[in-house]
């Protein structure tokens, strides 16, 4: 079994479950926080996921994906934080 | 054949650390203990696969980038997780029903969101003491 055979028949499995659970947790979350917590994980994961599959493929143009992919992440997530803590309770 | 052997327990302990991590997502029964587990743990998996992907192509212009999205996660996840974490407590979320004691209770001004620090307000921590030692 070569590396991207391994990568492609059991790392990349193990990602999709992953990402499947979060999804999960994405659309029952109660609170708007959980679901913003679960896009964070999810742009995580996501990241993960283009390295393996640059690994795998040989293709590492795609982690430039993987640059804006993050950097999208933390945007959103900081900006979600300002605006929730803005709105206050309700 | 061992460098491959070596790329794939990084990349299996990365995969089994996102795993782990949405597994906690889904099971952890308040916002601030899904938050805990999931941030290190996700970030760790996403790292050591980007580790892996900069170790196994040896040209500098991959590798450099793959060492940056690596930094750039492991600095920012930190600061997202604490902004979202105080803009939940503030928001009034609720915590879990067996947490045992909430050091910021009454710390946060509810008009200008900022903390006191604790030596302002000694009768407090006192008093969440005593009921701790109730609990137990």
């Amino acid at each position: 079994m070569t590396l991207s055979q391994y990568i492609d028949y059991i790392i990349l499995p193990i990602l999709a479950i992953s990402m499947l659970l979060v999804f999960i947790r994405l659309f029952k979350g109660p609170e708007v926080v959980d679901r913003v917590i679960a896009l964070d994980l999810l742009i995580t994961g996501g990241v993960g996921v283009i390295a393996a599959y640059s690994i795998s493929t040989q293709e590492f143009v795609l982690l430039d994906v993987a640059l804006i992919l993050a950097l999208i992440g933390f945007l959103g997530t900081i900006s979600f934080a300002y605006y929730l803590e803005k709105r206050g309770k309700e | 054949m061992i460098f491959d052997i070596i790329i794939g327990l990084f990349s299996t302990i990365g995969a089994l650390a996102i795993l782990i991590a949405s597994i906690g997502i889904m099971r952890m029964p308040d916002l601030f203990l899904r938050l805990s587990v999931t941030v290190k743990a996700a970030t760790l998996g996403a790292g050591r696969l980007l580790f892996v992907a900069a170790m196994i192509y040896p040209q500098t212009s991959f590798t450099t980038k793959a060492i940056a999205i690596l930094l750039f996660l492991v600095m920012t996840a930190p600061v997202s997780a604490h902004m979202i974490s105080r803009a939940a407590y503030i928001s009034g979320v609720e915590l879990w029903k067996g947490t045992i004691r909430d050091d910021l209770e009454g710390m946060y001004d509810s008009e200008t969101h900022t903390l006191k620090s604790e030596e302002e307000n000694p009768d407090d921590t006192e008093s969440q003491d005593i009921k701790k030692g109730d609990l137990l």
